[in-house]
């Protein structure tokens, strides 16, 4: 048997499926008497629902039902939950107004669900849909979160007056105070983090199902944590109980957290199946995509640096307003607070930080966690708060960075967190070694020589990953805790398969989990299967996101494995007739100390399921464990990114030239897809800084529902990426990983912009940071610098 | 989509009497415009016309000209020897219009008789001095265009062939939409015996146009140096969330220059 160890840069399992067109999305499932649904979706931003007058539509060709809220509010289907409890300043609990899976009433964003027809064909139900006459007292909108608030302003919720869904804050706001009078300096910047559509390439879709003979349901869903979404289909929103409904994700095509959340059309779904007697089939199309997914970020905020004399920093303050859309998304309330003011001490020895965030409904579509998720706007405040520091006052950004690093760990945060490992000067001083730093002088000049102007950004960011111990979560007012489970099955001949709570979706686990299969118990990683995505196969599961599948979905597989052993050492005692104390296991090998016995795990394996050799009353046949495991701490990846880049002052058109990456992920089981990871992350952050701007007009119509004006990142917008890593095995999960998941997309805008503010003098430069934004800086810079001479 | 009736056509002549009988008809060609139209129930004709057959494909030389068949393919204008030979600007300039697969399908007809304000196609007919030759006539590329989306063609009219004359120097620059990848701004030069033409596509609010102005300076002196101070005005540019006008009227100066020093290079 070949291992593949812990550490090989071994090929993906998968992809051979996946490549060859073999995998099984949930649009490639088909099911016989199957119909379409088609979402009728408003086509304005806000309005009172007068009328809606089906009696035409019903009569089209191919209808099977027409559903409306007035039947999902007859059924008594609940709304959509928000998962997290947020408390404002005062103690109030969060004002969170309903969120109808069609609506009742009202509609609040462009695309809001409005009624469902179902279909004998998706072109019979377009039909039908179109045959709807709305009755819409069209109200005006609010779409920016800093209008959301203002006096007058149109109200999207009257559960939530000045559309004002809590006022939270944390840190110790006079101490801050405090700090910020005694300041040498104090930095200032005026931030937006830009609204982002998240685009995995296989778009959102379902198929409910119900068995009448065991009044059973059925739901195939593109979800990257099927449990959960089982969880709320089952104990909130009334669809079936739990041992009633069985919810698949089979293979799924990216999603960057915007597969987490349930949504109204796959509940619409499963609902509508028993309703309507026949399997319902959704697909959406892109535009339906870039309507109604939940966008990610979307901040407004002020952001102020203390420092003394000594460059030392003595506190930090930010006041941000986060846009939530239309509605509170599944973990909508926590992504502006627990995942983002709690990382605002980024890397540095902050004694003091306050932040008050307002979140704010608007008429817009909701917005949720994002790949990062509260963490790279988090890294986005601190590395432009610390590099523009650092400029003014005239230091080094890296010494800057150098003299204010946490270096003595474990580390308390004031804003809650505890980091509990790292080497903050390791990846800095790497990733200038590697970005050659010093060459950029002469780099500098050179380009100018071509009309380029050349910047340098680093971004030394953190995040808090592996999410995570679910007694810190849930005093933090989450409604789930955070562990993980999984189950090994050693079948009699030897093999393996895992069953795991985790979901992959682009992630790599059938190779990576094989990994860990394999060191552990020295059997080829063709012999080791993964299970996942399936409520009737693994018991229960908290799914993938927060970059936790590797330090708490593989840690309970750890565990697991630990039990197997454990296990099998007895049987081997008695297939070699040995005391338990005097068995080893190494290398798939059991062996009797100081003999030359020997049995291999296979033989074992088949001995725990014919029972010969030993007594049922003293050992259990069968050979299968199971674990929970809940992580002791978050973990907190860390690196350094620096990104050079030039911008042609004739046109405005910024080129990355040089990316080096250096990150410290803990223990690293497959580098190779670590590496990928990383490129996917960058991609992603280099998309935020530079390409993707979601645009609503004032009246809140989506400007960039496609491709023809949202701007993807492509290969040709990014360089050829030096990737390296330091290492400090994380002390709080047993396998000693942090997760890689999502570093690239909440390191890379800070480096972007801080390279861009570099290379054109000011710091003033907004994301995206397009050709046309950098030609008007650019423009703006050279009349002024006419009208000084 | 909405249903529609499917005709291939087997002639130019047997397309044009399709065309004038058959309700509510369109030319099929690449389809690369129409039919993500159709798909969106933005357009819906009751008939489509498949041109796929009709033998309007290949490229040839015929004098000082090189004439290009309207069902023939971006890729294959792209990576004609007889083209990239006569005129690499238009080898060029099809080779970047948008991806592989609508290379491979959108044809030289499609795009010219679209006349979408931003493609790339109508900029090249305009600096060359094409001819486009009809099922009917000959219509010089002037005459042709007639305003975004917008054409001189009749009804029952159909694009049969495009004449390119062989210029002694020529360039296409084009100033991608970050997002479309259409032209935001593209700037086509060509020049033959003392004759300079500049057409300009993506920047204005009329569709493509010939810039008389820089055509005049180039005339005197065929140099990117010969562009400067020369302004284009902003009341004529097109603005969107991606280029204001003012910043295609600069852009307009900038990728002329770089069109310029890419033909004398």
């Amino acid at each position: 048997m070949t291992v593949t160890a812990i550490g090989a840069a071994v090929r993906r399992k998968e992809d051979h499926r996946f490549i060859t067109g073999k995998g099984q999305y949930t649009d490639d499932i088909n099911r016989p008497g199957q119909t379409h649904a088609y979402f009728l979706r408003s086509p304005h931003a806000h309005a009172n629902l007068k009328k809606i007058d089906l009696s035409k539509a019903k009569a089209m060709p191919g209808v099977v039902a027409i559903y409306t809220g007035d039947d999902v509010a007859a059924d008594k289907i609940g709304g959509l939950i928000c998962g997290w409890m947020i408390h404002s300043k005062d103690g109030t609990p969060m004002r969170a107004g309903p969120h109808p899976i069609l609506a009742q009433g009202k509609v609040r964003y462009v695309g809001d669900h409005v009624a469902v027809v179902i279909a004998e064909t998706l072109s019979q139900a377009k039909d039908a849909a179109e045959a709807i006459v709305v009755d819409y007292d069209v109200l005006p909108a609010v779409v920016e979160a800093g209008k959301a608030q203002a006096k007058g302003a149109p109200q999207v919720h009257t559960e939530a007056p000045a559309n004002t869904v809590y006022d939270w804050h944390i840190g110790d706001k006079a101490a801050t105070e405090a700090a910020f009078k005694a300041a040498k300096h104090v930095t200032k910047l005026d931030i937006v983090n830009n609204r982002l559509v998240p685009n995995a390439m296989e778009p959102r879709a379902a198929i409910g199902e119900y068995d009448a003979g065991n009044d059973a349901l059925t739901l195939h869903t593109t979800s990257q944590n099927p449990h959960v979404a089982r969880l709320v289909l089952s104990a909130f929103i009334g669809i079936a109980p739990e041992h009633k409904l069985r919810v698949i994700a089979p293979d799924v095509g990216g999603g960057f957290g915007s597969k987490i959340f349930i949504y109204a059309e796959e509940t619409v779904c499963v609902w509508a199946a028993r309703k309507c007697g026949r399997p319902v089939k959704w697909t959406a199309d892109r535009t339906e995509e870039f309507l109604c997914v939940a966008h990610g970020r979307d901040h407004v905020t002020r952001a102020e640096l203390a420092i003394d004399a000594d460059g030392k920093i003595t506190g930090l303050r930010a006041k941000t307003i986060a846009n939530m859309g239309a509605y509170l998304s599944t973990f909508a309330s926590s992504v502006p607070t627990y995942l983002y003011a709690t990382l605002l001490s980024g890397q540095y020895a902050i004694p003091n930080i306050y932040c008050e965030v307002d979140a704010v409904y608007t008429n817009t579509a909701p917005v949720d966690a994002y790949r990062g998720a509260g963490r790279p706007e988090a890294t986005f405040v601190v590395e432009r708060l610390v590099e523009t520091a650092a400029r003014e006052i005239g230091m080094d950004p890296a010494a800057f960075r150098r003299r204010n690093f946490i270096t003595k760990f474990p580390h308390q945060t004031p804003v809650i967190m505890t980091y509990d490992c790292g080497d903050y000067k390791a990846s800095l001083t790497k990733a200038m070694e590697m970005a050659d730093v010093k060459g950029f002088g002469k780099r500098r000049r050179e380009a100018a020589r071509r009309g380029k102007l050349r910047g340098l950004g680093y971004s030394t960011y953190i995040e808090a990953c592996g999410i995570a111990p679910s007694q810190a979560v849930g005093s933090l007012g989450a409604g789930v805790g955070l562990w993980e489970s999984a189950e090994v099955r050693v079948n009699p001949v030897g093999t393996v398969e895992i069953l795991t709570g985790s979901h992959s979706h682009g992630q790599g686990h059938e190779t990576t989990f094989a990994q860990l299969v394999s060191s552990r118990l020295g059997i080829s990683i063709d012999n080791v299967s993964i299970v996942h995505g399936d409520t009737d196969k693994v018991q229960f599961g908290m799914g993938t996101y927060g970059s936790r599948s590797g330090a708490v979905g593989m840690s309970a597989i750890s565990k697991a494995l630990d039990k197997i052993e454990a296990k099998a050492k007895k049987v081997a005692a008695h297939v070699l007739e040995a005391a338990e104390a005097d068995i080893d296991f190494k290398d798939g090998k059991f062996t009797v100390k100081g003999t030359d016995k020997a049995v291999d795990f296979g033989t074992v394996a088949l001995n725990a399921y014919i029972a010969h050799k030993f007594n049922p009353q003293e050992l259990e046949p069968g050979l299968k464990e199971g674990s929970f495991y809940d992580p002791t701490n978050f973990t907190f990846p860390a690196g350094c990114h620096i990104c050079e880049i030039e911008v042609d002052q004739e046109t405005g058109v910024a080129r990355i030239v040089k990316w080096t990456a250096v990150d410290d992920f803990g223990n690293v089981i497959n580098p190779m897809i670590v590496e990928g990871q990383v490129h996917g992350g960058i991609a992603q952050g280099v998309g935020q800084a530079l390409l993707e701007g979601t645009v609503y007009t004032a009246d809140g119509q989506l400007v960039t529902a496609s491709y023809m004006d949202y701007a993807m990142p492509r290969a040709h917008d990014l360089p050829s990426f030096e990737v390296g890593m330091t290492v400090t095995p994380c002390p709080s999960n047993p396998l000693g990983i942090k997760g890689c998941g999502e570093a690239g997309a909440i390191a890379a805008p800070a480096a972007v912009i801080n390279a861009l503010t570099d290379a054109l003098g000011t710091e003033d430069v907004p994301m995206p940071a397009t050709p046309l934004a950098l030609w008007s800086i650019i423009a703006k810079q050279s009349k002024a610098a006419i009208a000084a001479e | 989509m909405y249903p529609f009736k499917y005709q291939k056509a087997a002639t130019v002549r047997g397309a044009v009497s399709l065309l004038k009988k058959a309700e509510e008809p369109k030319l099929l060609a690449g389809g690369h415009t129409l039919l993500p139209t159709m798909k969106q129930r933005l357009a819906s004709p009751k008939t489509l016309i498949d041109l796929s057959a009709a033998g309007l494909s290949g490229i040839e030389q015929k004098g000082r000209s090189i004439v290009i068949g309207a069902m023939t393919t971006h890729a294959e204008v792209a990576n004609s020897p007889v083209v990239q030979q006569a005129i690499p600007a238009l080898a060029k300039l099809a080779g970047h219009i948008g991806d592989p697969q609508v290379r491979h399908r959108g044809t030289i007809g499609g795009s010219v008789a679209n006349n979408d304000p931003a493609a790339d196609y109508p900029a090249a007919l305009m600096a060359l001095g094409a001819v486009v030759h009809t099922s009917k006539r000959k219509i010089p590329a002037e005459e042709f265009f007639a305003g975004m989306f917008s054409t001189a063609l009749d009804e029952d009219e159909i694009i049969t062939k495009v004449a390119f004359p062989i210029p002694s120097k020529a360039a296409y620059v084009k100033f991608p939409n970050p997002a479309s990848r259409y032209a935001i701004v593209g700037v086509f030069v060509a020049k033959k015996g003392s004759n300079v033409r500049v057409a300009v596509t993506g920047a204005g609010s009329n569709g493509v146009f010939r810039h008389e102005a820089m055509e005049q300076a180039l005339a005197k002196r065929f140099n990117p140096k010969s562009l400067e101070g020369i302004a284009t005005p902003a009341a004529d540019m097109n603005g969107d969330i991606h280029a204001s006008a003012d910043y295609r009227a600069h852009l307009v100066g900038v990728i002329a220059r770089r069109a310029v020093a890419a033909a004398t290079a």
